[in-house]
């Protein structure tokens, strides 16, 4: 056995990461089959990745802004409070909604052809981190709109940071809702119902200083309020509270941990399942 | 030689869940665990069991057998889709599997994008597609259509396209499931002699097929699987003949319904006889054969028709009888008797089957007997009996030759 090049037995085959580099080139092609499928036959195309947003924001500065903005200090115009988080939202969301499903809907692939699985919802997490590149110019026309002024490196800084750990909220739930998903359809009916609850306790629409301090902790848990409140900074806002940003980064390197473990092992048998 | 390829005592084993049900829910899973003590009725089975065969570079090994037999859990395995449960298997080179044509093709995508895309999930790398790019629309016959989205692609487009794409493939295994039933006359021919081309140029091929007419022009080894075993590793013509050996061997006088439809409308007998009016499956090329099937039709209707036909060892069709059954004034018992006589020599040594059908064309279907009531016709000194196991046709013609 020990002349043979590739073995194929009951255990795992090859180590996660290599594979994903082996595999670079499928893992650039789903990618680009997402972007290119994602607008087509719409008469908006890519606008949409902006509308969207835009047209969120709007809506909330409508019903909330002034009754927020009458309520706490918030620095910065609530149009502009909104965006700066909004984007940074929707990359979690949009990521987690497309990923969740991701294994189910490419199941006919995976029940042909071998590649690393961890592939397929990367590419969904790398698709939305694609639509919120271009969402980013609507974050620097409302700063231009508002004439706010900002310290350029800490901008820089700040976004860079609160990408970053999006990106690790983001790849960690996802690897884990995708591969629960493929054993239990439920996910399916949970994913949108977690994605809003989660919405709920983040600082995308109001500041969490405006509930009671112990509740602020539920905050704090959500791997999503660090990076709103590093998007915040960004823009010239005080970090709240560092305790609780570290707190959340801490849930959201677990949950990438997690989901990274969780789906190694379960691998294997989507084949089977899916 | 060298071998590429060896499967040692390769198992694959499945779990049957008493509750049917297609694939779990957490609400099963939360009940289950607060009884934790309440013993789980697992059925196992195994889709595999204790395979074993190597491959020598080079060779084409082609892989037979029933439906459910393992012969897809093979190929899934060897794929690495799937993990054995048990065994290992070694191989000495990249595999590339090809269980169906067009994995991954989207149809928004135009003929050209997909054509990347299905190439880079069969593992091409971006470049070598490049390079390949011009054979592959070429051989598919799409160049018009190649900024297209593929939902505008007729399907036999499509799977011309896909399998273009899966034909440029370059690995040193190639493993492939039952792909070549794709397009028209034309396009399948181009298909096997592709596959010719890549065994020829000296890469090894395992191949799934249930078209037995093909597999001895594409293979010179066959395994024959059943259920979950390996039941024969020969020559491939032998394996064919082990294949299509009978189920039945006792006498043929009463039917077995293996497809009905709720009808009385029904075979009610069939028999085979030889010159010694003997009823047997076993007859000489130089007998005549007595076909008598008796059928009963209480319900009757204008526009009914009785359907024969003889399948040979290839499932090709040798002839075909359908006549229209109006024309019979039927007496209490409503029975039908079809006689049928096949002269000597006429049908040349081999197996074959029958297929039987009462229908009424576009309105029902009352009776089919599909693949029944094989026989075996025996070589007993014909002009052929030397070219032992070449196929040289089921028909005898009647010919003279003669000085002008």
């Amino acid at each position: 056995m020990k002349d043979f090049k590739y073995i194929i037995d009951s255990k795992k085959n090859a180590s996660f990461f290599s594979n994903i580099l082996l595999y670079k080139e499928l893992f650039y092609f789903f990618t680009w089959r997402d972007i290119k499928v994602k607008y087509k036959q719409t008469a908006l195309g890519f606008l949409w990745i902006v509308l969207q947003p835009l047209l969120m924001m709007l809506l909330l500065s409508l019903v909330l802004g002034r009754a927020i903005s009458s309520f706490t200090e918030l620095q910065v115009p609530y149009p502009l409070y909104v965006i700066s988080g909004l984007i940074f939202w929707n990359l979690f969301s949009s990521a987690l909604a497309s990923a969740g499903n991701s294994m189910v809907s490419n199941a006919n692939i995976i029940k042909k052809i071998y590649f690393p699985r961890v592939i397929i919802p990367l590419s969904s997490v790398l698709t939305s981190a694609f639509d919120f590149l271009i969402s980013l110019c609507i974050l620097i026309l409302v700063l231009l709109y508002y004439q706010h002024s900002i310290v350029f490196v800490l901008f820089l800084g700040g976004l860079i940071a609160a990408f970053l750990s999006t990106l690790i909220a983001t790849t960690g739930l996802s690897l884990l809702l995708s591969a629960l998903n493929v054993k239990y359809r439920d996910f399916r009916y949970v994913i949108p119902f977690l994605i809003q609850l989660m919405m709920f306790i983040s600082p995308v629409m109001y500041p969490s200083s405006m509930f009671p301090e112990k509740f602020q902790y539920v905050f704090a848990l959500n791997p999503m309020y660090a990076p709103i409140e590093m998007a915040r900074f960004a823009i010239g806002i005080d970090i709240e509270n560092f305790n609780m940003l570290f707190l959340s980064l801490t849930s959201a390197c677990l949950l990438l941990i997690l989901g990274t473990v969780y789906f190694n092992k379960t691998e294997n048998y989507f084949a089977d399942i899916a | 030689m060298n071998t590429i390829l060896s499967i040692q005592n390769v198992s694959k084993q499945y779990q049957i869940r008493s509750s049917q049900s297609a694939y779990l829910s957490l609400r099963d899973q939360l009940t289950q665990f607060k009884n934790p003590f309440k013993k789980q009725a697992k059925e196992t089975f195994y889709a595999l069991n204790d395979v074993s065969f190597n491959v020598q570079a080079g060779e084409s090994v082609a892989i037979v057998g029933k439906n459910g037999a393992g012969k897809s859990t093979l190929l899934k395995i060897l794929s690495r889709i799937t993990p054995p449960t048990t065994g290992r298997i070694g191989l000495n080179g990249r595999i590339a599997s090809l269980l169906e044509v067009g994995t991954g093709f989207h149809p928004e995508l135009t003929g050209r994008e997909n054509v990347y895309l299905n190439g880079s999930i069969l593992g091409m790398k971006r470049r070598e597609i490049d390079a390949k790019f011009d054979d592959i629309v070429g051989f598919s016959g799409t160049e018009k259509f190649l900024n297209t989205p593929l939902k505008h692609f007729s399907s036999g487009m499509q799977l011309r396209l896909a399998f273009s794409v899966a034909a440029f493939l370059e690995p040193e295994i190639l493993v492939i499931d039952e792909v070549l039933a794709v397009g028209d006359a034309e396009f399948q021919k181009k298909c096997i002699n592709k596959v010719q081309e890549v065994n020829d140029s000296g890469r090894t091929i395992l191949f799934v097929s249930h078209n037995m007419a093909i597999l001895p022009t594409l293979c010179s080894r066959g395994i024959l699987l059943e259920k979950g075993q390996i039941k024969l590793d020969d020559q491939i013509n032998t394996v064919i003949d082990h294949y299509n050996a009978p189920i039945q061997e006792n006498d043929s006088s009463e039917l077995i319904n293996k497809e009905h439809f709720g009808s009385k409308n029904e075979f009610i007998h069939f028999s085979m006889r030889n010159a010694k009016n003997e009823i047997v499956n076993q007859f000489n090329h130089n007998q005549e054969i007595d076909v008598k099937i008796n059928m009963c039709v209480p319900e009757f209707s204008q526009g009914m028709e009785l359907s024969i036909s003889l399948y040979d060892k290839f499932k090709r069709r040798v002839f075909t009888i359908n006549e229209p059954l109006k024309a019979f004034k039927l007496k209490e018992d409503k029975t039908i008797e079809l006689k049928l006589s096949l002269e000597k020599e006429f049908i040349t040594p081999g197996r074959y089957s029958w297929l039987m059908c009462i229908n009424h064309p576009g309105v029902a279907n009352y009776d089919l007997k599909n693949d029944i009531y094989s026989f075996q016709i025996n070589d007993v000194g014909s002009k052929f009996a030397a070219y032992d196991g070449l196929e040289y046709g089921n028909v005898w013609p009647r010919y003279t030759i003669s000085q002008l």
